[in-house]
């Protein structure tokens, strides 16, 4: 429970930075702080206490394997996260060289 | 098995490549290309429509069948509302292609242009088709981060700010989706969306049920822009080249939002009353604020890329209407109608919100401004653009015989007759305000006169351009013909049906 209970206060502390840093740029890895934490639950759903890797072994049938799905659908949401983690970073690189700063406050000219 | 399924991702997906090698050396080819693919598309989606009415076809990809009647493989699913969601995408996005033949030019780097393009729209079939939950996750990212990139095509101040205002919505929107679906896949231990009705009517833990669908819906909520989550759009949408604002506003918002929210809500999760009042409340919500944000405008795009947030409330709130008529269990009849108005409001606002952004972009593309108060006099210089935008703008308002007077006259006649009076007669003023809106927007950009000299030699748009509005235009006035009981019954009940009864999805599906 505990494990579940600090990956929760990770994606809290993601959220924190989006909202309260100035920089685009840690903004952009406040992002990355939550991305981490959503993979770091799925990892954790998947988690048996005394598993093993769910390479099945017909000789022991009551070995406890570890839920192998997780797994695999983290590595596919890593993969789409370092998508989304370069696109933004190109656009914060972009936006530099427009603005000469990171600093949000600095970069408003669109009023939602 | 329908072979055809997979071909609605593959072949856009495909294309997208095929377009970045072949336009290296080949460089007339890839604007052609484009709409090729996607008129392909448009015929299998059509084709499509007309096949599949109130059946439900399969595709397990890889083959993968199901053990003991446990879904294993992915899904992917084809039914009545599907098909009428790919048909959106698929037209919208061919004449948006074709629209950019000529509009793109302005540009650099017409490859990418292309290349993105057909990257979103195979994300947009690929959620709309997925059975699957994780693949709904995937696919969205695909058309999401195309999309980040499209907006940013200009590579100006305002549409760099904007990208990189969406894209910070938009993932912690994608992080609350993954975190929805981890905290499903934990307790049901499985992803394939009927599966998940299944073991959700074993039983479930309330708190935790409730938990899950604030997550799933503040996640898709925020992709669709419904009034609490809207800050990104206005910028998005009036940022972005012309012919990709037709496609955010007209498709996107539906294909990974609303289409995403009415779906799971339906047929994964088991309606419950405090929702579906949640759900009923931010659709009016959307409506009244999107309306009256939108009044103020004078920049064009950003006029219209408010009213879709406001015209989005109405599907919303329809939707909301049916799942309170069917989370308490009377008048079934009553929710039908309810969720038929806003299945066919979403169909109209594709056809006429696309058609007035193509309209803001061919005006956009003469006279090189956006602002209301510059424009002027343009309906004797522009005919096809000012009867096309007037067709549209008269449809958007609600004014009979065009398909939105329809549309809204179903949603505000189910509220009446599910006793929501408010919520009928706020329909009736939102739908006022915004003829006035469009009014404010025919009389400046078309009839008054102009200040503006470079008004005055001035040309119609080019063939390409032309053709598409005058299309999306024919649709406007024929899609009105989707009241006649008839044609009602063979396109829009099939999908009515599969909304509304809360177990024909599942079944139908883990039968097979």
């Amino acid at each position: 429970m505990t494990a579940y209970i600090m990956c929760f206060i990770l994606f809290l502390v993601g959220l924190y930075g989006v909202i309260t840093r100035r920089n685009l740029v840690k903004i952009a890895v406040s992002l990355s702080i939550m991305e981490i934490s959503t993979f770091l639950f799925f990892a954790l759903i998947g988690y048996i206490d005394g598993g093993v890797a769910p390479i099945v072994d017909p000789a022991d049938p009551v070995k406890v394997y570890v839920d192998p799905l997780p797994q695999a659908l983290v590595l596919t949401a890593i993969v789409i996260g370092l998508a989304t983690t370069a696109m933004l970073m190109a656009v914060i690189i972009r936006l530099y060289r427009k603005y000469g700063t990171f600093d949000i406050r600095e970069i408003k000219n669109l009023r939602g | 098995m329908n072979p055809l399924i997979p071909l609605f991702v593959v072949i856009p997906l495909a294309g997208a490549f095929l377009i970045m090698i072949l336009g290296r050396f080949i460089s007339w080819l890839n604007k052609y290309l484009a709409s090729v693919i996607l008129l392909i598309l448009v015929i299998f989606s059509i084709y499509s429509l007309v096949t599949t009415g109130k059946s439900l076809s399969l595709y397990k990809v890889g083959g993968w069948e199901p053990v003991h009647k446990i879904p294993i493989g992915i899904y992917m699913v084809m039914d009545g509302f599907t098909v009428i969601v790919l048909c959106i995408i698929n037209i919208i996005g061919f004449l948006s292609a074709f629209y950019s033949i000529s509009y793109v030019k302005r540009y650099t780097a017409e490859n990418y242009f292309y290349a993105l393009f057909c990257l979103m729209v195979a994300g947009m079939n690929g959620v709309v088709l997925s059975g699957d939950l994780f693949n709904i996750f995937v696919f969205l990212e695909i058309s999401v981060i195309s999309a980040y990139g499209l907006v940013a095509f200009g590579v100006e101040k305002n549409e760099l700010e904007a990208s990189f205002k969406y894209q910070v919505l938009g993932g912690i929107a994608s992080f609350l989706i993954l975190f929805g679906i981890g905290f499903i896949y934990w307790k049901t231990k499985t992803l394939n969306i009927a599966d998940i009705k299944e073991a959700f009517n074993t039983g479930y833990d309330k708190s935790f049920y409730i938990f899950v669908q604030i997550l799933i819906l503040s996640g898709f909520g925020l992709k669709a822009a419904i009034i609490p989550f809207h800050a990104w759009l206005p910028d998005a949408h009036s940022s972005a080249p012309s012919p990709i604002s037709a496609m955010l506003s007209g498709v996107l918002i539906k294909a990974i939002g609303i289409y995403v929210i009415i779906r799971l809500f339906f047929n994964m999760f088991a309606i419950s009353e405090e929702m579906a009042i949640l759900i009923t409340t931010l659709g009016t919500l959307s409506m009244v604020i999107g309306v009256f944000l939108a009044i103020g405008q004078w920049d064009i795009k950003r006029l219209l890329a408010y009213h879709s947030i406001s015209q989005m409330g109405y599907v919303v709130m329809s939707a909301g209407i049916g799942m309170i008529l069917l989370s308490r269990g009377v008048k079934p009849e009553i929710a039908s109608l309810a969720v038929a108005g806003g299945i066919f409001h979403l169909l109209n606002h594709a056809a006429f919100k696309g058609l007035l952004f193509l309209n803001a972009g061919a005006i956009e593309y003469t006279i090189g401004t956006r602002d209301l108060k510059e424009m002027g006099g343009l309906a004797k210089s522009m005919p096809a653009t000012s009867a096309t935008s007037f067709i549209a703008s008269m449809s958007i308002s609600g004014i009979p015989p065009f398909n939105g007077f329809f549309s809204k006259l179903i949603i505000i006649v189910a509220a009446v007759m599910a006793r929501f009076y408010l919520l009928a007669v706020l329909a009736v003023i939102v739908s006022i305000i915004t003829l006035a809106s469009f009014l404010k927007f025919q009389r400046y950009a078309f009839y008054n006169k102009s200040g503006n000299d470079r008004i005055q030699n001035i040309k119609e748009v080019p063939f390409p351009m032309v053709f598409s509005m005058v299309i999306l235009s024919i649709v406007c006035i024929f899609l009105s013909l989707l009241v006649i009981p008839e044609i009602r019954d063979a396109i829009l009940t099939p999908a009515i049906d599969i909304l509304t009864d809360p177990v024909k999805y599942s079944t139908l599906i883990l039968a097979q």
